[in-house]
């Protein structure tokens, strides 16, 4: 399943992330890789982008960057 | 040996809280060469040895993707410092220790400092630095660096480390190893890029496929790059094949299982915290709630807004007035000539103009700086981002708009200085040359003025169109600057909301200063120069003596039909004077402002004017405004003033300019059409000098301000003809 496709307050483990060049980059340097847990926490006022909450941090994505990581929900 | 410290570390790792400990007060801050990261140094003494302390901007990789990433990497490669500090957070040490890991592939002599001790431990968190040490292979340190805990061990450690420093190597699976072994021969044999550089950390850069690296590749050894290329795009082939993915996502996930497997063991979290809520998570409840959040924004950008302008009114009148002082004052004792009309037109005003806008810039940094340390800035951005994003502009965008005038009011040079929030360039850039046109301070009397000549009844809501006209249009010029000059995807928005924390005052401070100084000594002195420039393009050349004599002969004939005795009530020092010297007065001064007309329209800037008449008439422009809109590019203010002087009505003052509209509403040239379209040719031309300065600055270049007086003078004048053209039909 699409991260995009998560819903608020649920949790899941990253399987996939398959975004092309710097978006990929970007992606994986602030530590989304396969076997992070993450959970959804928030969506901003107008639904995108979305917050995130890793092990010690907060991360935002736009649901455009969503769409390139594969998760399974825990 | 260079004797420089680098600190490194993710941002909001409290790595500026070690350097402010380190150094001290005394701090220098610096751009690096064509980018507008701030490079940040001072001094510290570890027993009785000088170091120069560099705070290398935060970062959470080192691949060549943004401007710190580059900056980061070029000074630890070319520069070559004695020791590095690595600040990680423990509170958040899995994705710290990501760039840890990079730098240590960089066989850097380095000492890891595990910050903000005190915060893991509230939350449970307990870290074994001397496991940790262990197996990263280099000195570990736990430290706080707003205590000051473990800061002279840090110090000790430092100095002591070895010269030497063997990089970490870390296991990346079996197809990177193999191609990684096929490349360690070519680059030892050609020995490029070594640079003391480990030949491995170039080999993973060309897996990762880093234009930086493969780039100084071809350039210096183009063969030996041919092979490496060639060994990549193999093994590429074969992971792409057999994992449907690449080399770099493969580098980066063996990383990270490296970390996860190295943070078990050094680690332990107690259980009773591990679901726990923390104060940051309670506060976004609120902050970020969908009802609730972008009412607090409201609040808080009008809270922003009132701190620059209103408080910032006072300390900018002050100013104003100690340079009207110093003007008057060398009127009085000058004699007139050139020399004087330089001094206080060119340089008297143009060092108030420059020094005027500091109260400004101080607090909006102020502040923006509170809005920042606090943690607020990425909660707007992340409010805000569906709305910029979808103009190719960011969420941050927001802060230089209102402050360049977005509520009517305001100033785009320090708006444009606000746009260094945004940290991805298109974005920042596109910014940067739409916020000019929001309707600031300077260009609302012009309003005022076309206002009361034309629209008196409509007043409000004239003002709230030429808002709308001002947002809508810089949001569409962004839009098509986003598609053609700035052209290319929106940056990615992976961004870190980081905790909340109560800014010092300092550290408030500091970053205040930083930027207000930087103002005044980049802008102030190209500003100078250039209103020198323009007060002599509205100055020569002068009146002709011919000309001279036939004003003053029209003195002397209007003198001839009064009695001596009321030309004498003129020149004697008597308050009260009778109503045919008063008479007279008016007719006298009639003459100097006509004169005065004639100068203008026979300076530079006025033949400018007129040679311009035949096209700016298609907007309905005759020669004095044109000359008003020319004089209006030093500084906005300036044109209600200049309009004054082209209708002979002597220097209008902008706060006084009834006389002026009822000769505007009068004049055959003049009809409502005329007046929008010379509001929206000011809303949306050239923005003023020190804009344009301000803009070269931040943007990094010359080119952009050249673009940004081009661009937006042809859009002004398009709009404005059609607008013309449309509404005289």
């Amino acid at each position: 399943m699409k991260l995009r496709e998560m819903k608020i307050n649920q949790s899941a483990t990253i399987t996939r992330v398959t975004a092309p060049m710097e978006m990929g980059r970007r992606i994986r340097d602030m530590g989304i890789t396969p076997g992070t847990q993450i959970q959804v926490i928030r969506r901003a006022p107008l639904l995108d982008p979305v917050a995130l909450k890793l092990s010690g941090f907060t991360l935002t994505l736009r649901n455009n960057e969503a769409d390139h990581i594969e998760v399974e929900i825990s | 040996m260079s004797n420089i410290i680098a600190l490194a570390g993710n941002p909001n790792s409290g790595k500026t809280t070690l350097f402010n400990r380190l150094t001290g007060t005394v701090q220098h801050v610096a751009n690096y060469p064509g980018v507008t990261v701030e490079k940040k140094s001072g001094y510290c003494a570890i027993h009785n040895t000088k170091y120069e302390i560099v705070d290398l901007p935060g970062t959470y990789s080192l691949s060549a993707y943004s401007e710190e990433e580059v900056v980061t990497r070029n000074f630890l490669i070319d520069e070559r410092p004695e020791a590095l500090i690595n600040v990680v957070d423990a509170t958040n040490l899995e994705r710290n220790l990501s760039l840890t890991v990079q730098l240590l592939e960089m066989g850097i002599p380095t000492c890891i400092a595990i910050n903000l001790m005190d915060a893991a431990k509230k939350r449970g968190i307990s870290i074994n630095s001397d496991n940790l040490s262990e197996l990263m292979g280099v000195p570990v340190v736990p430290i706080s660096a707003r205590n000051g805990d473990g800061i002279g061990e840090l110090g000790d450690i430092t100095q002591n480390l070895s010269v030497k420093c063997s990089p970490i190597e870390v296991f990346y699976g079996s197809d990177i190893e193999e191609a990684i072994e096929k490349m360690l021969p070519i680059i030892e044999a050609d020995k490029f890029l070594s640079k003391s550089l480990p030949s491995r950390w170039t080999a993973l850069k060309y897996l990762e496929e880093d234009e930086i690296t493969t780039g100084l590749g071809e350039k210096n050894s183009p063969e030996a790059s041919k092979k490496l290329k060639l060994i990549v795009n193999k093994v590429a082939k074969h992971i792409g094949e057999t994992l449907n993915t690449y080399p770099e996502a493969v580098i980066a996930d063996y990383r990270y299982g490296h970390i996860r497997s190295i943070i078990k063991s050094v680690i332990t979290i107690k259980e009773e915290n591990q679901n726990r809520v923390y104060l940051t998570e309670k506060i976004d409840n609120i902050i970020l709630n969908r009802f609730l959040g972008p009412i607090i924004m409201v609040g808080v950008i009008f809270m922003l807004y009132y701190l620059t302008f209103t408080l910032g009114e006072y300390p900018m009148e002050l100013i104003g007035s100690i340079f009207e002082r110093i003007s008057q004052f060398a009127d009085a004792s000058l004699s007139d000539g050139i020399l004087k009309s330089l001094l206080i037109s060119g340089a008297i005003d143009g060092v108030g103009g420059v020094l005027g806008f500091t109260p400004l810039i101080l607090f909006m940094f102020f502040g923006i700086a509170i809005l920042e340390d606090s943690g607020y800035l990425t909660r707007m951005a992340f409010m805000l981002d569906r709305l910029f994003s979808f103009f190719g502009l960011h969420g941050n965008s927001v802060m230089p708009f209102i402050i360049s005038g977005g509520i009517m009011g305001g100033c785009a040079v320090p708006g444009v200085m606000a746009a260094r929030t945004i940290k991805s360039p298109k974005e920042r850039l596109a910014t940067i040359l739409t916020a000019p046109f929001m309707n600031c301070g300077a260009k609302l009397p012009i309003f005022a003025l076309l206002v009361a000549a034309f629209f008196q009844k409509n007043e409000a809501s004239v003002m709230f169109i030429i808002t709308m006209i001002s947002w809508v249009g810089a949001l569409i010029a962004a839009k098509i600057l986003r598609i053609t000059v700035l052209k290319g995807e929106n940056s990615p928005f992976v961004m870190e909301l980081p905790p909340y924390r109560l800014p010092t005052i300092r550290g408030l401070l500091m970053h205040t200063w930083e930027k207000v100084w930087q103002y005044v000594k980049k802008a102030g002195t190209t500003i100078l120069a250039i209103s020198i420039l323009i007060w002599a393009m509205m100055t020569f050349p002068k009146l002709s003596e011919a000309e001279k004599q036939t004003f003053s002969q029209q003195k002397e004939q209007i003198q001839q039909q009064y009695s001596a005795a009321t030309v004498k009530e003129l020149t004697s020092e008597q308050k009260n004077i009778s109503a045919a010297a008063i008479e007279l007065k008016e007719k006298l001064s009639q003459i100097d402002k006509n004169a005065s007309e004639l100068q203008l329209r026979n300076s530079i800037a006025g033949r400018f004017g007129t040679f311009l008449e035949p096209v700016t008439s298609l907007a309905g422009f005759d020669w004095r405004t044109n000359i008003a809109l020319t004089g209006g590019f030093a500084a906005k203010e300036v044109i209600v003033s200049t309009l004054g002087t082209a209708y002979s009505l002597g220097d209008v003052d902008p706060e006084e300019a009834k006389p002026l509209a009822t000769k505007l509403a009068n004049s055959p040239g003049w009809s409502t059409a005329t007046a929008w379209s010379l509001i929206v040719f000011t809303i949306f031309y050239a923005p003023c000098l020190v804009t344009v300065v301000c803009i070269a600055k931040e943007a990094g270049s010359w080119k952009w301000a050249a673009f940004s007086i081009m661009f937006n003078t042809s859009l002004a004048f398009l709009l404005s003809t059609i607008v013309y053209q449309i509404m005289s039909a």
